[in-house]
């Protein structure tokens, strides 16, 4: 039994030594140094970050996961939350920190640099970069033409199962929320019943989508416009999928950051922000996760319709917090 | 909290005088010493914590509870789960009892490959292994593509039960194969022996005799499975079977409504109840020790014959299957090239981080796994039972719920110790605890009190007569204990990435943030080099499991 003692000699002493130097960088150098808790993943903005350290001087330390997740995780921590900032990949998350009084209100000056559509009307956050909910279809087995006008057409016999669309998808519900504040309840409640009776495929999430289309699963799918971008660029070749953009506009969905009241560090957090505001993160944004850049200066990238185009005018994203509605709505038309 | 574990000396508490039986501790008798009660009672008790922060938040959602129990929806998910854990453990039973036997006790040819080979599919993340059943086995995947000139135009659909059952199955048989794997080991050869000189039929001594002998294992063995059943989201979500991991997640990602997740969890941990209640029937309560000093000879190796061919086909397809097919979808990701990612950690400190919390987690699983499987065993009373039931909860949760729990606790009242790599192994514990627990027990049983009751009498200290007489004995089912805690480390997700020190990262977490933009490529190289990894570690562990004691 010597080599199950000795493992078990070795493996406790460097539990201790875990243990001991578990909270690294708790001395002095914080000061120049801030946490975040991302929801956005390390391939997307890793070379954002280490932009920012180099420009600024202030380290990030980062922790990934989902938003949802990163937000109830925020939410248990409680006052002891070691984070500084929240980068959601979308506005949902945001709003749940908000209403638990969880976020400080960002200075006026930095606000204003995004149209108030893009931002929390409180001020507790503000957009970075915006997605457009897109039509994905796959251009071998349907012609844009044969595209619905609206999205409605999709419960017409002809669609029958050929539809992919994603409901635990934080910004499908999103826009299932965006047909309710423009639509009212009952023509949200309708289209996902007509959607269901027609067999819409419910995908996990949004790639999944996207591989289905490019691979002739499904015909057409609910998404999001960058995955489109991003995969084709990543694979360095075009793929069996072409983003469709409803002519009556579409829902904007934004990944945006909140400053908690929390932390000690507000006036180095708020760099971050600025950072993300500032000409060099939103041509990033622009260019390299094909997003909508938000700050009213940014230069968006050509290859997109222009967003003053797709963003319906009544709709307002502070209207779009009512996520338990929605969700109720899902589970009543069963595509939950 | 740090108290509730033993980590206080060497080989924990359980190595101290005060926590072996005394003398006249026998099966079926007495009352266990305190210091075995109070380890075996502040293990569970940590894990407990998920029950009770699930408890805090239940309640918090006041009348909404009755609302979420009494939907049709939960209904509807209740059965669905119901349905699934059912055919996947029944599966899994079969094809990793049959893989057990065949690696064990028969002259299958490469014996020792297979038995490593096949328990592997177990480091797969169920996200990636999904993944590759899709876009190998989906309506359009590599396999239509190949059928298309004979004229398939889409293949029946995997998704919903289908896929769901035969991806769990897949990445969780070798629960079943291990367990039994390491009761075949313990099994004394002399009873077939007797059994086949009294005039028995090969096949007759092997369901009369060994089967019996083997129902502790197999009860253990499918409880994990069912559990992993339970608490498994990659799978189901990505198949797109609403079972209750998918429904939890539902009310995080959805609203951030921490309460009807719990309300849901706490629904999950009643099943959990009932799924032990079960396996509590199942394993029997008979003696499966040998009364006599027995027999260290090796068991005959059943020949196999003309069954050759069959059983090898067996073996190569289920590995093609279950770790070939994932294997290949990665590869092809690798050969599609994509943009280089830049990362803060490089690949190789991935792998060794990975490593080394998974060879931590292992060795802290079963150390805390033996107070509460000696209590058990030994000294069977309510007090004992109920301590190995609650810790299987934290295994039948989804992961990211115990992860929020211990956040909730950490965070509050352990600031000190919240994102240390201590937490994260603590979190390991909670969740993974029953995989070294089932196979202690198992072998446990294997051996006679009346061995360290003849130690005692001959003046051995109760510490001596551990290390020397149980210990030893105890060694196949220790080195599979950590092997399951290990492989199933490896993927490990939620508390990862909850609770883990900031920057932190593994190989999981590095293949879980690729595939979640769809950048594959990025994801394949951490993704073989996990599959690698534990390869290697199953080969040493495996073999060390060989090598005659």
């Amino acid at each position: 039994m010597t080599m199950l003692q000795s493992i078990s000699k070795t493996m406790l002493a460097l539990l201790c030594l875990a243990a001991g130097c578990g909270p690294v960088g708790q001395s002095g150098e914080e000061a120049q140094e801030i946490t975040i808790y991302s929801g956005r993943s390390e391939d997307l903005i890793r070379p954002l970050l280490a932009q920012f350290t180099e420009e600024t001087g202030i380290r990030v330390r980062v922790r990934y996961g989902q938003s949802s997740e990163m937000a109830a995780t925020i939410l248990e921590e409680g006052r002891n939350s070691p984070a500084d900032l929240f980068f959601s990949q979308d506005a949902g998350a945001l709003g749940a920190l908000h209403h638990a009084h969880r976020l400080a209100t960002l200075p006026d000056g930095l606000l204003e640099r995004v149209d108030p559509a893009f931002r929390s009307p409180n001020g507790a956050w503000v957009g970075v970069s915006g997605r457009a909910r897109v039509v994905v279809y796959n251009p071998t087995r349907v012609s844009p033409e044969e595209l619905p006008v609206d999205l409605a057409g999709f419960c017409a016999p002809e669609w029958r199962g050929r539809v992919g669309w994603a409901p635990p998808n934080a910004s499908f519900q999103s826009f299932v929320t965006a047909m309710r504040v423009t639509r009212g309840d009952a023509a949200a409640r309708e289209w996902l019943r007509c959607m269901q009776a027609n067999g819409a495929r419910a995908f996990a999430k949004n790639t999944p989508i996207l591989a289905a289309v490019a691979s002739g699963e499904i015909d057409v799918g609910l998404s999001n416009h960058y995955y489109l971008h991003t995969l084709e660029k990543e694979q360095g070749r075009a793929i069996d999928a072409r983003n469709h953009y409803p002519e009556g506009g579409t829902l904007i969905n934004v990944a945006g950051v909140g400053l908690l009241r929390t932390s000690p560090r507000q006036p180095l957090a708020l760099e971050f922000v600025r950072f993300l505001l500032s000409e060099s993160a939103q041509h990033y944004f622009t260019h390299t996760t094909f997003e909508y850049p938000l700050a009213r200066d940014a230069v968006p990238n050509d290859a997109l319709p222009p967003l003053q185009t797709l963003h319906p005018d009544d709709l307002d994203l502070s209207r779009l917090d009512d996520l338990g509605g929605t969700l109720k709505l899902l589970q009543e038309a069963g595509v939950l | 909290m740090s108290q509730s574990v033993p980590l206080g000396s060497e080989l924990g508490t359980v190595d101290s005088p005060a926590a072996f039986p005394p003398r006249r501790a026998v099966a079926g008798g007495s009352s266990a010493s305190w210091g075995l009660r109070i380890t075996s009672a502040a293990v569970a008790g940590l894990c407990l914590l998920p029950l009770v922060y699930l408890v805090v938040r239940s309640l918090q959602t006041g009348s909404a509870m009755i609302g979420i129990l009494t939907a049709p929806a939960t209904l509807r998910i209740f059965f669905n789960t119901l349905l699934l854990v059912i055919a996947v453990s029944a599966s899994s039973a079969l094809i990793g009892g049959l893989l057990a036997w065949l690696t064990v006790r028969t002259d299958l040819p490469w014996r020792r490959f297979w038995g490593s080979v096949t328990c592997l599919p177990l480091v797969l993340p169920s996200y990636v292994g999904a993944f590759a059943l899709i876009a190998a086995l989906g309506p359009t995947g590599a396999l239509q593509r190949w059928l298309a000139p004979l004229g398939v135009e889409r293949l029946p659909s995997l998704y919903g039960f289908p896929g769901a059952w035969l991806a769990l199955t897949l990445f969780s048989y070798p629960y079943v194969q291990l367990s039994v794997r390491a009761a075949l080991r313990g099994l004394d050869p002399s009873l077939e022996e007797a059994a086949r000189s009294l005039g028995m039929s090969g096949p007759r001594v092997l369901l009369a005799v060994v089967f019996p002998h083997l129902r502790p294992a197999f009860a253990a063995g499918t409880l994990l499975v069912a559990l992993y059943t339970l608490s498994d989201f990659g799978a189901v979500s990505l198949l797109q079977f609403n079972a209750f991991t998918r429904a939890i997640h539902v009310h995080y990602t959805s609203a951030l409504d921490r309460g009807g997740a719990a309300v849901l969890a706490l629904l999950l941990v009643a099943f959990t109840f009932g799924i032990l209640a079960v396996e509590y029937r199942l394993r029997g309560r008979a003696r499966y020790y040998r009364s006599s000093a027995g027999s260290l000879r090796r068991a005959r190796l059943a020949p196999l014959g003309a069954w050759k061919i069959p059983a090898i086909a067996f073996c190569v397809l289920l590995s093609f299957l279950a770790l070939g097919l994932p294997v290949l979808v990665t590869g092809y990701w690798l050969l599609q090239g994509g943009t280089a990612a830049t990362h803060a950690t490089p690949t190789a400190m991935l792998a060794f981080n990975s490593l080394f919390v998974s060879a931590a987690a292992s060795v802290l699983c079963v150390l805390a796994g033996l107070p509460i499987v000696i209590h058990a065993v030994r000294h069977p009373s309510p007090a004992g039972r109920w301590s190995e039931r609650s810790a299987y909860i934290g295994h039948a949760l989804p992961g990211i719920v115990v992860a929020l729990s211990l956040v909730f606790f950490g965070a509050r009242y352990a600031p000190v110790l919240y994102q240390t790599l201590f937490m994260l192994l603590l979190a390991y514990l909670v969740l993974f605890l029953p995989l070294a627990i089932g196979c202690l027990r198992a072998t446990l049983l294997q051996i006679s009190p009346r061995l360290e009751e003849a130690s005692r009498t001959l003046g051995m200290t109760s510490r001596q007569t551990f290390r020397s007489v149980t210990l030893p004995l105890l060694r196949p089912g220790l080195l599979t204990g950590a092997a399951l805690v290990f492989l199933t480390c490896m993927k490990e997700l939620p508390a990862t990435l909850l609770l883990g020190p900031t920057g932190f990262h593994t190989l999981a977490t590095r293949i879980w943030g690729a595939t979640e933009e769809a950048f594959f490529a990025r994801a394949a190289a951490p993704a073989l080099l996990l599959v690698l990894a534990s390869a290697c570690s199953m080969w040493i562990l495996l073999r060390h499991d060989e090598a005659p004691s």
